[in-house]
């Protein structure tokens, strides 16, 4: 199976949603590489317009987020957009389904953490790496700062989830079975 | 015993369940539009599945940019123009028959109580006015809608709200809309169905309840969903006539579907809308609300009545009469898109296109465009949009613009006078 994790970048709000992830300007694109460039275009944070085009976003592979993450629109491009910058896995406290059944049904994981979790990994000193554990349904933050100690939250994965993850996405699953 | 008429609908479409929290329902009708059906289409051509679960329950149409805009929104529209002409699909609206998606089938009668629907599209919760389970979909969702004619959720739970009282005059579906999503929240009714009963829905005609079912997902709801009644059967009658004996006989019918008395729900809330203001948000989401009069003189710059929750002719003609021998104020822009042609047509042959006309408005033909600020009525940054649309998201119309939601009645006072009005002042 496909190895899910690594270097995480922190979006601290609540409520994102997915025409900041991509304005609609975008979807008359055909291409999902089309969308890479413009990823988080919109993003508000404090207020305050989000550096999408910082280093440690481009290394970012694991975005950790709050509350109904990726509200609004269905579009798949929001996924899209995260995918085709090799953002695998996202950790929020809550997702809007929408877009949470459109990230496994591309077989990408969206993981849900208690708000009790969010607020530790948030509360992490330094450069923060995740590794997830399918098997153990397990994801661990590590740090590169020596005095911060790893954080380990356990999470849920439903079998469909799961099998959605395994076999690539929805559409394959669809394929075999129905 | 003890369902509700989302259950009853899950139970009557149920094809497999692929995890005790999930669960594979049959489709009865997939719609497509040409933003979000393209990539699909596409895939499914490049993976050699190009083919359809069935081409009379699929209905598909050119609305978020049309005419097109560019070479890139044509090649989307010829993408969906050809498909439909490879597999048959006759039910496919393109220019000079085309309107917005979600008035659009409804007004061909494609939706019927107990369906399932599904469109890449979050407003086709729209469609559950009509006691349909109707939920938007990722691309990945409608492609094997397609292909399959079956779609995978988590088991929603039902939540109630029981709406009573008397709506004042110039507050309107809308308003109501605004109100619940105001106490909900924007997640406040994520993976669950909002079943919108009581005395005021059961008085709405079919638009005004598509108003308030359009909005559901605001609050992250999968569907709204009215159970189906007399003013359903009459709506459809031109559609279903041939189906029964009389309209007695398609409301004894449509009343299967009805939540059963002892149904249980997650959550029921009671809701009384006697004094209810105009409602108008003022933040970048849909729960920002307020009374119209907390708001009031905050100026605009483009008024923008149109879209799947207030396009219809019934908007039309309340934002009409407010506009009658008026005129926009000095220095804003007003737009008008009738949400479908044969709303277009009853506004000319009513005379409402002439009042538009005559107190300075754009009219645009039937096109999503500007609530998405895809086209047709992008705003520049730090200008503010009066609009009847559903999303006051940063950027949504424009980047860097302020979005203002609220009813056609209000839109029209706020073209009226150049700022955001109580629209009563003018009834």
């Amino acid at each position: 199976m496909k190895e899910f994790g690594g270097p995480a970048i922190f979006l601290d709000r609540s409520d994102i949603n997915t025409d900041e992830i991509i304005p609609a300007k975008y979807l008359t694109e055909i291409s999902k590489t089309a969308l890479k460039s413009h990823l988080l275009e919109d993003l508000l944070l404090d207020g305050r317009p989000f550096e999408a085009r910082s280093p440690a976003m481009q290394q970012a592979r694991v975005v950790v987020s709050r509350a109904n993450f990726g509200c609004g629109s269905s579009r798949e491009h929001a996924v899209w957009a995260f995918e085709v910058n090799d953002i695998n896995v996202i950790v929020a406290e809550s997702f809007a389904r929408i877009f949470r059944q459109n990230m496994f049904n591309c077989g990408i994981l969206a993981i849900e953490l208690a708000k009790t979790s969010i607020d530790l990994l948030f509360a992490m000193q330094g450069n923060i790496e995740v590794k997830v554990d399918l098997q153990q349904n397990t994801m661990t933050a590590l740090s590169d700062s020596p005095g911060q100690a790893p954080v380990t939250c356990a999470f849920q994965l439903n079998s469909l989830d799961r099998d959605l993850v395994a076999s690539g996405g929805w559409l394959a699953f669809a394929d075999q079975h129905y | 015993m003890r369902k509700t008429i989302a259950e009853k609908i899950f139970e009557a479409h149920l094809r497999d369940t692929p995890s005790p929290e999930n669960m594979v329902l049959n489709l009865d009708v997939v719609m497509c539009h040409e933003i979000t059906t393209p990539i699909a289409i596409m895939d499914l051509v490049e993976k050699g599945m190009d083919s359809v679960f069935d081409p009379t329950r699929i209905k598909a149409v050119i609305d978020h940019v049309t005419p097109a805009k560019d070479s890139k929104t044509a090649t989307q529209g010829k993408i969906m123009r050809d498909w439909a002409k490879r597999h048959g699909i006759r039910d496919f609206f393109d220019i000079g028959a085309n309107g917005v998606c979600h008035a659009l089938f409804p007004e061909k009668g494609f939706v019927r109580p107990g369906y399932t629907v599904i469109m890449g599209d979050s407003h086709t919760c729209t469609h559950g006015a009509f006691g349909a389970f109707a939920a938007g979909v990722g691309t990945t969702d409608l492609e094997v809608g397609i292909y399959k004619g079956v779609c995978s959720f988590r088991r929603p739970q039902t939540m109630k709200i029981v709406i009573s009282g008397e709506l004042g005059s110039g507050v309107s579906a809308k308003d109501v809309i605004l109100a619940i999503i105001k106490r909900l929240t924007v997640n406040g009714a994520t993976d669950r169905v909002i079943e919108f009963v009581g005395p005021v829905v059961e008085a709405m005609n079919m638009s005004a309840r598509m108003t308030i079912c359009n909005m559901a997902v605001e609050a992250g709801a999968t569907c709204g969903i009215c159970l189906p009644d007399r003013v359903t059967a009459e709506y459809l009658w031109p559609f279903i006539q041939g189906d029964y004996q009389d309209i007695e006989a398609a409301v004894a019918d449509f009343a299967k579907w009805h939540s059963d008395p002892d149904a249980r729900y997650i959550e029921t809330i009671e809701m009384d809308v006697t004094g209810l203001a105009p409602q108008v948000t003022f933040g970048f989401k849909p729960d920002q609300v307020r009374d119209i009069g907390e708001m009031a003189g905050t100026p605009v710059d483009q008024i923008y009545i149109g879209s799947c929750t207030n396009g219809r002719i019934e908007d039309l003609r309340d934002a009409a009469q407010l506009l009658k021998g008026r005129r926009l104020a000095a220095g804003v822009r007003g737009i008008v898109t009738p949400a479908t042609p044969k709303i277009f047509s009853q506004a000319l042959d009513e005379g409402l296109i002439r009042i538009f006309m005559d107190a300075g408005f754009c009219v645009l033909n039937p096109t999503c465009g500007a609530c998405l600020g895809m086209s047709s009525g992008v705003l520049a940054e730090n200008e503010v949009c009066a609009s009847t649309t559903n999303r006051n998201f940063n950027g949504r119309m424009g980047k860097g613009g302020m979005v203002h939601l609220m009813s056609p009645l209000s839109a029209a006072a706020a073209a009226i006078s150049g700022v955001i009005t109580d629209p009563r002042i003018y009834l």
